[in-house]
């Protein structure tokens, strides 16, 4: 499965860690929640970055005290038809001012990509090859947006009032 | 009429395009039919018993005259040669080939038509009075906020895969035309004592499996943080809101298992977090939506036009008027209202000629505007009263003047086994059936307002929870069964029918409906009750002996 980050595709350097298998050496690692809250204080000393797979239906109350020293999150959208992680995403972006990596993970398909982009996502582990390639393209399929949300892209109706101000400033 | 501007018409250029790339991946077998359902879900495709369904929006109700048009070319060229009007400001193309549908997508994006979350698991469109801006007493024309929350609820980043479908509802009428208490979210607007504009709130509303009416969240919502308090709600929604059943996942579920003060109290917390975030309004932005819709530049006419006074005398124009004009808060001008009813016909069709006349006609006499209803009738907003007797000649040609308006044959129904995959039962044939048994508009306008909803199955969309007569179909041994209930109402008083009896076959539940209605006229108080005030009046048990001690 690509990783697409940065909008291109690149080597994964976190390692899958299983509940109960053993860590390995000082590699970048991704847990599962329960291991992560076991012993977090074990994880974050290692020299290795950690990263954390959240459930999407867990509330991030239990992670947040642990965001400035963890180097990925990871939301789950276990069918791409369940959209809980959008919200968790914004959460830990705009509210707790999460600023690692914040991973989509599950069934990505490149019709989710503005949407988890403008939610707060960096990297995807994208479901089919094709769709991973068509990344960057894909991203260019909006340049209009009514909302605002951390993204920073300026809405819609922020533009129509700047338009007006340089308008009446020119007369 | 809201005019769109440049990054309007762009944004729905590229969903256009985007839809395009999707039916491509599809057809080339990139995506799996799995895949491809919710996609074509999020852009209003369906598919039916015998075809693709492609349901289009009219965000609020409001068409031009030069939409109208479009929808006649989509029917012709795309279909086969009408339309369906829904019960939520929608039009439904039935026949629509997979291949094609993404340039009748760019053709209706030419007038500023789109289908976005028409269907899915998102924010529908979001549906207003269909008389908006011109309903006397209004305390101010809801389609401004309209249009601002459909702005913000088009392509909404976090709440595009929600539990289930979203819908809101606004009214700025004391009489709710929109029915908003059967919505997800539903708004009342008016003014606090300091004269500002805002919301009464109302959450949990709707049909279907498990029928709720709308509770008021919150009694006063300013207008500039209206978008955030949304926001706010669906962010509860969107968490825990059930997704283990599809019968569970409405918001109603969510708040009738919390307890609508828990719910608030969710809602409240989250909305406080938010604090003051970019989704408050200042007064330039609504203003800047607000400057974009345009009003006729009406004449100064007289209330009672020669015209009208000499047309007084056709008895059939008169009849017409009396039940199809509607007060107009200009003087010397009405809101006429289109049956789309006619007897004998399928609740809410209309074909290619008859958009593309009505269209003409709008020009001609309600510059050049249409309004579309959720009773799925159509309303002209601003004819002057002298045209009302050249109006009603060309109407009447057109078989768009049956004067039925509010009455026994205006039903609601959906489209049933006829069409859809999902229904139990036939719809459409008990509608005209029933039609005919009420051909008659002197009976009908001795009955009086009476609001007959069949739905084909317990999904409802034909509403028939909250008709004054509500008529359901089930399954039962492989046979058509209705099951019949009364006194529902949609408006302010919104209410769930009570169930008359056990179900009825097919084959009798025109004559059920007949002696329901032979009930009502022999048990009313005087000709003025109406249906619905008898039912509340008396309660359900002596209709329920009457209609059924013979059967």
């Amino acid at each position: 499965m690509p990783l697409v980050k940065q909008g291109r595709i690149t080597t994964d350097l976190f390692v899958d860690v299983a509940d109960g298998a053993e860590l390995p050496g000082d590699g970048a690692i991704l847990v599962t929640a329960e291991r992560f809250l076991a012993d977090p204080e074990a994880l974050l000393r290692r020299a290795g970055k950690t990263g954390v797979v959240w459930p999407n239906n867990r509330d991030l109350d239990e992670l947040v005290p642990y965001l400035d020293r963890i180097a990925a999150v990871a939301l789950v959208f276990p069918t791409f038809r369940d959209g809980r992680a959008y919200s968790q995403a914004r959460l830990l972006r705009e509210r707790h001012g999460y600023d690692g990596e914040l991973r989509a993970t599950g069934q990505i398909l490149r019709d989710q990509f503005v949407f988890m982009t403008r939610a707060g996502f960096d990297a995807f582990e994208v479901k089919k090859d094709a769709d991973a390639d068509a990344f960057a393209e894909t991203m260019k399929r909006y340049s209009v947006f009514y909302q605002p949300t951390g993204d920073g892209r300026v809405t819609a109706l922020h533009r129509r009032m700047q338009l007006r101000h340089s308008e009446s400033a020119g007369q | 009429m809201y005019a769109y501007d440049e990054l309007d018409r762009t944004l729905i250029n590229e969903r256009v395009s985007e839809f395009r790339d999707q039916v491509k991946r599809r057809l080339s077998g990139e995506l799996t039919e799995d895949e491809f359902k919710l996609l074509r879900l999020q852009n209003g495709v369906y598919l039916q018993l015998h075809a693709y369904m492609f349901r289009v929006a009219i965000p609020y109700g409001t068409l031009s005259s030069k939409q109208l048009r479009r929808f006649a070319h989509v029917a012709r060229r795309y279909d086969r040669g009408y339309g369906h009007f829904t019960t939520r400001q929608n039009i439904q193309f039935n026949w629509i080939k997979l291949a094609e549908l993404p340039d009748a997508l760019a053709d209706l994006a030419e007038v500023g038509i789109h289908a976005m979350q028409t269907s899915g698991n998102n924010m529908r469109n979001v549906t207003s009075d269909q008389w908006a801006g011109v309903a006397p007493g209004e305390v101010e024309d809801p389609r401004i906020w309209s249009e601002l929350i459909r702005q913000h609820t088009t392509l909404h980043p976090e709440f595009s895969f929600l539990p289930r479908k979203f819908k809101i509802a606004i009214t700025a009428s004391e009489h709710d035309r929109a029915a908003i208490k059967i919505h997800d979210i539903g708004l009342r607007l008016h003014k606090n004592a300091d004269g500002e504009t805002g919301f009464e709130v109302l959450v949990g509303g709707g049909l279907g499996r498990t029928p709720f009416i709308a509770k008021t969240i919150k009694p006063f919502v300013h207008g500039r943080d209206i978008l955030s308090y949304i926001e706010a709600i669906l962010r509860v929604y969107n968490q825990y809101g059930r997704r283990d059943n599809i019968y569970k996942a409405r918001i109603k579920i969510l708040v009738h298992e919390l307890g609508i003060e828990k719910f608030a109290k969710e809602v409240e917390e989250e909305w406080n977090q938010m604090g003051d975030s970019e989704l408050r309004l200042d007064y330039a932005a609504i203003e800047e939506v607000r400057s974009r819709f345009s009003y006729p530049p009406y004449e100064k006419l007289p209330h009672m036009p020669d015209e009208l006074k000499r047309a007084a005398h056709d008895p059939l124009f008169e009849r017409w008027r009396k039940n199809s004009v509607s007060p107009h808060k200009v003087q010397g001008y009405s809101i006429v209202t289109l049956s789309l009813k006619p007897v004998g016909g399928p609740p809410g069709d209309a074909t290619a000629e008859q958009m593309d006349a009505l269209a003409d006609l709008a020009d001609k006499y309600s510059f050049g505007e249409i309004r579309v209803g959720h009773e799925q009738n159509l309303a002209l907003p601003h004819v002057a009263k002298r045209d009302l007797p050249q109006l009603f000649k060309a109407l009447d040609r057109l078989g768009l003047a049956t004067p039925n308006v509010n009455l026994v044959t205006d039903i609601i129904a959906c489209p049933g086994l006829d069409y859809c995959s999902l229904a139990n039962a036939r719809s459409i044939p008990i509608a005209q059936e029933l039609t005919r048994r009420f051909a008659n508009h002197d009976t009908a306008d001795l009955i009086g307002r009476l609001h007959i909803n069949i739905s084909g199955c317990i999904n409802a969309c034909g509403h028939h929870h909250v008709g004054h007569i509500g008529i359901l179909g089930v399954e039962k041994n492989g046979e058509e069964f209705y099951q019949i209930t009364i006194g529902g109402r949609a408006d302010e008083n919104a209410q769930l029918g009570t169930l008359i009896g056990p179900a009825v076959p097919y084959a009798e539940v025109a004559d059920v409906i007949e002696d329901i209605v032979e009930a009502y006229l022999a048990l009313r108080d005087r000709p003025e009750e109406l249906f619905v005030d008898t039912v509340k009046r008396l309660g359900v048990e002596p209709i329920r002996e009457r209609v059924y001690a013979t059967r």
